[in-house]
């Protein structure tokens, strides 16, 4: 039992010295290099274009179940007006970010390690070497740029599809009054929420581009490896984001001052 | 030009490298042998700065690449040219793509340089109007072809190759020794080809060395290590296993 803990602490904090060494090697790319803006290009188009479909489908269904949901409750205390109110603070601070992450985390991360990871042991990335480009200056700063910019904005789609989702439950489904559902809506939600949720969308896109290059650079001979690698990049990111999503609240609620 | 001192390297429980010395000069082709798993490649990857050592120097042109970062290894590397034993191209570029790819990333040249050049390796290595097939296109001797290509587009001064003709069959082996001896006869650079393969070691060198449980056994000009009594040499390069009887040294 020992043996594994001293495994497990070993290994999260090699990895921990391992992306944290990868963020200080990108950021210095960034000044010493000429970005690659073709590279940008298409990174932002796979990650960014390519990730719609799954981001807009779990953002919906994931207003449509809050907004059941609380309206369940609410009714109970003659709140039902409130109700969209709930859905758009929690779509915009908590839920937008955290499973527009979640599944980017699940779809790109693990792209991200499995192209990389493939890479590795094919040679790709000595060969790379060899022909005077740096590994990080080619193939991280471009996925890290691209998943920086593309992040937030499918956040805000996750959010906007999310609560128009539930308003037309509320309204359709559930007959509760548009304009008092709307008004409570537009009072209770403030800039404030969607700042939280901007802010830690472009914290988990960084998580997701870092751990998904890291995985994918540092990953292990063989199918097996880029196997392991592939896993355990969408596992440790997802781990990674929910776990700073919570001192991100406790953060950004006190530096944001609502 | 290129000094390997005392080079030492353990993988795990495994010592592959022993305080390795080894000396190649200006215009030499070098050619090391030895036995599959014997750390040929990890040899060759330390004099181009894949992989730092354990102990020792390796030193190019007088200065010790050992301990260098990985942006000052870009500057030693674009002396370099290297050819992957499995080729190693991007599979997600076209021919043309990774053939020109140091160029490509050099503002200097103009588009119409890039392309002529990349035409005349292409030509040189007999591979002309594939430049828009993809890797996965291509035969295994091809692959070798384009990863030639790629190396010497940009004219180093020295090329390696690691294990230029493994895996390919006999005829496709002759032309790859052809295309090595005729890219050393027209960059008139230096050479390291790593193989276990003796009649490439046999004509493409004119210095060889045996590397044999991690250390350089023997060392010297083809003929001589051809003709040479010592029982590890012999059997090495007649291809005799320990399993059989053994030979008697004429």
């Amino acid at each position: 039992m020992n043996r594994i803990a001293r495994h497990f602490v070993s290994d999260l904090l090699e990895f921990a010295g391992g992306a944290a060494l990868l963020a200080k090697e990108t950021v210095q790319s960034l000044f010493v290099t000429r970005v690659s803006w073709n590279e940008v290009v298409r990174q932002l188009h796979f990650i960014g274009v390519k990730s719609q479909s799954v981001v807009l489908i779990t953002g919906a269904f994931t207003g449509m179940v809050m907004c059941a949901q609380t309206y369940f409750q609410f009714h109970k205390v003659k709140m039902d007006t409130a109700t969209l109110a709930v859905v758009s603070v929690s779509m915009a601070s908590e839920l937008g970010p955290v499973l527009t992450s979640l599944m980017v985390a699940g779809r790109i991360g693990a792209s991200i390690a499995a192209e990389l990871g493939t890479m590795r042991v094919t040679e790709q990335i000595d060969a790379l070497r060899t022909l005077a480009a740096h590994p990080v200056d080619y193939l991280v700063v471009p996925r890290m740029i691209a998943i920086l910019v593309a992040m937030p904005l499918l956040t805000a789609e996750s959010i906007a599809v999310g609560i128009g989702a539930g308003y037309m439950i509320g309204v359709h489904l559930l007959n509760i009054d548009a304009a008092y559902l709307w008004h409570n809506t537009a009072h209770y939600t403030a800039p404030v929420d969607m700042m939280m949720g901007f802010t830690k969308s472009i914290c988990f896109g960084a998580i997701i581009g870092l751990v998904g290059c890291y995985k994918g650079l540092s990953c292990s001979h063989g199918a097996e490896g880029v196997g392991k690698s592939t896993t355990e990049s969408v596992v440790y990111a997802s781990i990674t984001i929910l776990i700073s999503n919570f001192f991100l609240t406790l953060v950004l609620q006190r530096l944001l001052g609502q | 030009m290129i000094d390997v001192r005392q080079l030492s390297k353990r993988f795990g429980e495994q010592q592959v490298l022993k305080e390795v010395d080894l000396s190649i000069e200006r215009g030499d082709s070098a050619v090391v042998i030895g036995a599959s798993g014997g750390g040929k490649s990890v040899l060759l990857k330390h004099i181009i700065g894949l992989m730092t050592p354990d102990s020792g120097q390796v030193l190019i042109d007088g200065r010790n690449i050992v301990g260098l970062s990985e942006r000052e290894l870009i500057r030693v590397r674009s002396k370099f040219g290297l050819v992957f034993q499995m080729a190693a191209l991007f599979d997600s570029l076209t021919v043309a793509e990774n053939v020109g790819f140091v160029l490509n990333r050099d503002p200097k040249l103009t588009r119409a340089e890039i392309d002529r050049r990349i035409a005349r390796v292409l030509d040189l290595v007999e591979l002309e109007g594939t430049e828009q097939k993809k890797p996965a296109d291509l035969s295994g001797g091809m692959r070798k072809r384009v990863g030639i290509a790629r190396a010497i587009v940009y004219e180093p001064e020295i090329l390696l190759y690691d294990e230029p003709t493994t895996g390919l069959d006999p005829v496709v082996s002759d032309s790859i020794d052809h295309l090595i001896m005729r890219v050393c006869r027209e960059l008139k650079g230096t050479s390291v080809v790593v193989t276990h393969d003796m009649r490439t070691a046999r004509r493409v060198g004119n210095k060889l060395f045996l590397l044999h449980e991690g250390r350089i056994h023997a060392s010297g000009p083809p003929e001589e290590l051809f003709a040479s009594k010592d029982p590890v040499v012999y059997r090495f390069v007649n291809g005799i296993s320990d399993a059989s009887n053994d030979p008697q040294i004429p």
